[in-house]
C-alpha cells in the first residue's frame, strides 16, 4: 500500500480559496492596517500562504509521518545518540495541566511545585556528576559545552589569567572544537593511540600555561573508557587548567563512577539522551551543566534556590555570565528527565548503565568476526565496527550496509564517525532492547555481508527515496520553494 | 605527473619541487577515502603558509578535512578550476587536480617527506 496521497508540498496542493476553517466575522472594530503599522513595515501584498482543505492537510502530515522511522516503530542503534525507548508515562506526567499549562512569567509564589522539582533536579544532577552546582538552562548538549566554556573563560578572567587554548582529542564530537571556537578559544587537537585512548605524550607536549580547558568524552566516541583519566586530570590540574567532560556517553557510567570523582571540573548532560525525552530529528533537547564550587559564581542566572520552605529564582549573581536561554531552559524535557530519574532511583540508574554496556558487548560479540572492531573486543555502551575489509574485498562500504539496513526495518547506525576509524559503523543498542531484537539485528548485519555488492550499492530498495544525490544537495541546495 | 616523482606527507598531500616552486595536491588514496568532494577552500595568492599548518579545507559528503602544507612559503598560484568543479581532484589527483603552488625559500627541500614506496607502506598499514 502506497501512502502517497497529498504528500506533495502544501504549496503545490494549494488551491485559491480553500480553507480548513471559516472564522465568524470579528465583532471587534477593525482599523486599517496602515493606521496600525508604519509604511516601512508593510508589504505590498500578503504572503502567498498555501490554501488547503482540512482533509488534504491531515492526509499530508499523517501520510508523511508514516514514512518516518522512530524508536516507537523500529530499533534505532544510532551510535552516540542513545536512542533508548522513552516510556509513555513521562509524556503523560509532563502533560499534566499543572506542568504543561504554566506560564514562564508566573510569580515564584504561584509555581512553588515546579521550582521545587527544578531545585531537586539541580541537586540530583550534581550528585550523579559528583559536582557542586548545576545550571539547567542550556537547551541541548552543544549549548551546554559552550556555556561551560564561557563559564571557564569568566573564571580565568576573574583570576587575571590569559589562557587561550582548549585541547580536544581527535576522536571528539565535532561540537567540541566548534564550542571552543565560538567561546573565543583556539582548539588544539590531541592524538589518540592505536588503542583509541588519549595519547599521553601528545597531550603533555601540548599542555602549557596557555591551556584553559581539556575537553574529554569518557567513555569516548569509540565506546572505550579511558582508564588513564585520573592521570590525565591530574596533569591538567598541575598546569592550572580545567577538565571538561562531554557527557554524551553518560549512559555507560550512571551510578558506577562520577566525573567529579575522576577529576572533572565541569560537564554537561544530555537529559533527552541519557535520561528520557523524545529526541532525534532535532529535539527538543536539554543540556544542563554541572561544575565545581569555584566555578559556580559564573553559572548562568537564574538558579533555583531554597530559602527555608520557599523556592525562588535567584537572579542576584553578579559574576554570572548571564542568560544562555530564555526563561528556564527546556523545562518540559527537564520534567521528563526528573520523572525518569525518580522512577528508577539510584539502583535503577546503575542498572540502566549495566544493561546498556551488556547489550553493547553482546552485539559486539555477535558481529565482530565479520565487521572488525579495531579498538578491541570489549566496549562500554557502544562500539565502532569497521567495514574496511568488506570494502577492500567485496567493494561494500559502511554506507552500503547502513542503507541496506533501512530495507530490513532498522535505523542505520552512525557511519563514518569517529573519523579515526575507517569505514566506521558506530552501534549503540541501549539498555531498552531485548535479546531477541539484538539477535535479529545481528543476523541481519551478517546476512547483508553475503548479499550482492551491486544490489547493496543501490539500496535501499523499499523506501520512497533511495539514494539522494548528496553532492548536488550540498552544492546546489534548493532551500526555498518557488512557483 | 608521475607519482614516482612526488613526495608525500603523512596527512596524504603530495608535493613536487621544481626550482623554488612547490606544487601541492592530495593523493588518490585520500580522494578514495573522502568519497565525493563537494567543496574545496584554497588560500589567496600572496598568502604565506607554514609547514604543518592548514592552508585550506576539502569538504566531502562524509567530512570536512584540513589541507596541510608540507613547506613554508608564499602562495604564487591556486587552481581556480577546483572552485567550479572540485570533482577534478578525484578524477586526476596528480595532474589537473593540483591545488596550490608555493614559492619556497632558496635551499628548501622535501627530503623530510616520504617517497612513493614509503607512502605506500603507510597506507597499507592503515588500509582503509
Amino acid at each position: 500500500m502506497h501512502k502517497n496521497q497529498s504528500t506533495e508540498l502544501l504549496f503545490d496542493l494549494s488551491r485559491a480559496g480553500r480553507r480548513c476553517h471559516r472564522l465568524p466575522a470579528s465583532d471587534v472594530p477593525a482599523a486599517p492596517l496602515k493606521d496600525l503599522l508604519p509604511a516601512s513595515a508593510l508589504a505590498d501584498a500578503p504572503p502567498p500562504l498555501p490554501e488547503v482543505g482540512e482533509i488534504d492537510l491531515i492526509r499530508h502530515y499523517v501520510n508523511l509521518s508514516t514514512r518516518n522511522m522512530s524508536i516507537d516503530t523500529n530499533f534505532y542503534p544510532l551510535g552516540s545518540c542513545t536512542m533508548k525507548y522513552n516510556p509513555k508515562r513521562h509524556e503523560r506526567l509532563s502533560s499534566l495541566p499543572g506542568m504543561a499549562d504554566m506560564h514562564p512569567l508566573q510569580s515564584d509564589e504561584s509555581c512553588q511545585g515546579m521550582l521545587a522539582l527544578l531545585f531537586e533536579m539541580q541537586n540530583i544532577l550534581g550528585e550523579i556528576a559528583g559536582l557542586d552546582a548545576v545550571s539547567l538552562q542550556p537547551a541541548a548538549g552543544a549549548q551546554g559545552e559552550l556555556t561551560a566554556l564561557l563559564v571557564a573563560a569568566a573564571y580565568f578572567r576573574d583570576r587575571g589569567e590569559k589562557r587561550t587554548r582548549v585541547l580536544i582529542p581527535d576522536s571528539a564530537h565535532g561540537t567540541n572544537p566548534a564550542s571552543a571556537a565560538i567561546a573565543g578559544f583556539d582548539a588544539v587537537s590531541i592524538k589518540s593511540t592505536a588503542k583509541g585512548l588519549v595519547d599521553l605524550e601528545d597531550l603533555k607536549s601540548r599542555l602549557d600555561a596557555r591551556t584553559a580547558v581539556f575537553m574529554i568524552t569518557n567513555p569516548n566516541t569509540l565506546g572505550l573508557f579511558d582508564d588513564q583519566i585520573a592521570t590525565i586530570t591530574e596533569l591538567i590540574h598541575q598546569h592550572g587548567a580545567l577538565v571538561y567532560l562531554d557527557g554524551a556517553n553518560m549512559n555507560a557510567i550512571l551510578g558506577i563512577t562520577r566525573p567529579g570523582d575522576f577529576g572533572v571540573d565541569m560537564m554537561h548532560y544530555n537529559v533527552h539522551k541519557t535520561f528520557t525525552g523524545p529526541h532525534g530529528a532535532g529535539g527538543p533537547g536539554s543540556g544542563p551543566i554541572a561544575v565545581r564550587k569555584q566555578l559556580a559564581p559564573f553559572l548562568p542566572a537564574p538558579l533555583v534556590t531554597r530559602q527555608g520552605e520557599r523556592y525562588e529564582l535567584d537572579y542576584d549573581r553578579p559574576q554570572s555570565i548571564g542568560r544562555v536561554r530564555s526563561f528556564f531552559g527546556n523545562v518540559g524535557i527537564l520534567v521528563r528527565g526528573y520523572c525518569y530519574i525518580r522512577t528508577l532511583g539510584a539502583a535503577g540508574l546503575r542498572e540502566v548503565s549495566e544493561n546498556a554496556v551488556l547489550n553493547a558487548n553482546y552485539l559486539l560479540s555477535r558481529v565482530k568476526h565479520v565487521y572488525e572492531v579495531p579498538q578491541g573486543d570489549r566496549c562500554m555502551h557502544e562500539f565502532v565496527a569497521s567495514a574496511r575489509t568488506l570494502r577492500r574485498e567485496r567493494k561494500i562500504s559502511a554506507m552500503d550496509v547502513a542503507k541496506r539496513l533501512l530495507d530490513y526495518g532498522y535505523h542505520a547506525p552512525t557511519v563514518y564517525f569517529p573519523l579515526v576509524v575507517p569505514e566506521a559503523i558506530m552501534i549503540e543498542p541501549t539498555e531498552t532492547e531485548s535479546k531477541e531484537t539484538l539477535d535479529a539485528f545481528a543476523d541481519t548485519l551478517l546476512r547483508i555481508r553475503d548479499e550482492d555488492a551491486g544490489y547493496l550499492h543501490d539500496a535501499p530498495h523499499t523506501l520512497t527515496i533511495s539514494r539522494p544525490d548528496e553532492v548536488k544537495a550540498a552544492k546546489e541546495p534548493i532551500l526555498r520553494w518557488k512557483p | 605527473m608521475d607519482p614516482k616523482d612526488l613526495r608525500y606527507a603523512p596527512s596524504h598531500e603530495w608535493s613536487r619541487l621544481e626550482g623554488d616552486v612547490c606544487t601541492i595536491g592530495i593523493t588518490k588514496f585520500a580522494c578514495e577515502q573522502l568519497t565525493d568532494v563537494v567543496y574545496i577552500e584554497l588560500p589567496d595568492v600572496g598568502d604565506h603558509v607554514f609547514t604543518g599548518d592548514s592552508f585550506g579545507e576539502i569538504e566531502s559528503v562524509k567530512a570536512v578535512s584540513d589541507l596541510y602544507s608540507p613547506v613554508n612559503g608564499e602562495v604564487v598560484a591556486i587552481n581556480k578550476d577546483l572552485e567550479e568543479d572540485p570533482g577534478i581532484v578525484a578524477k586526476d589527483p596528480y595532474g589537473k587536480g593540483w591545488m596550490v603552488k608555493i614559492k619556497v625559500e632558496p635551499g628548501s627541500s622535501l627530503d623530510k617527506l616520504m617517497t612513493l614506496p614509503q607512502y605506500e607502506k603507510q597506507i597499507a598499514s592503515q588500509d582503509h
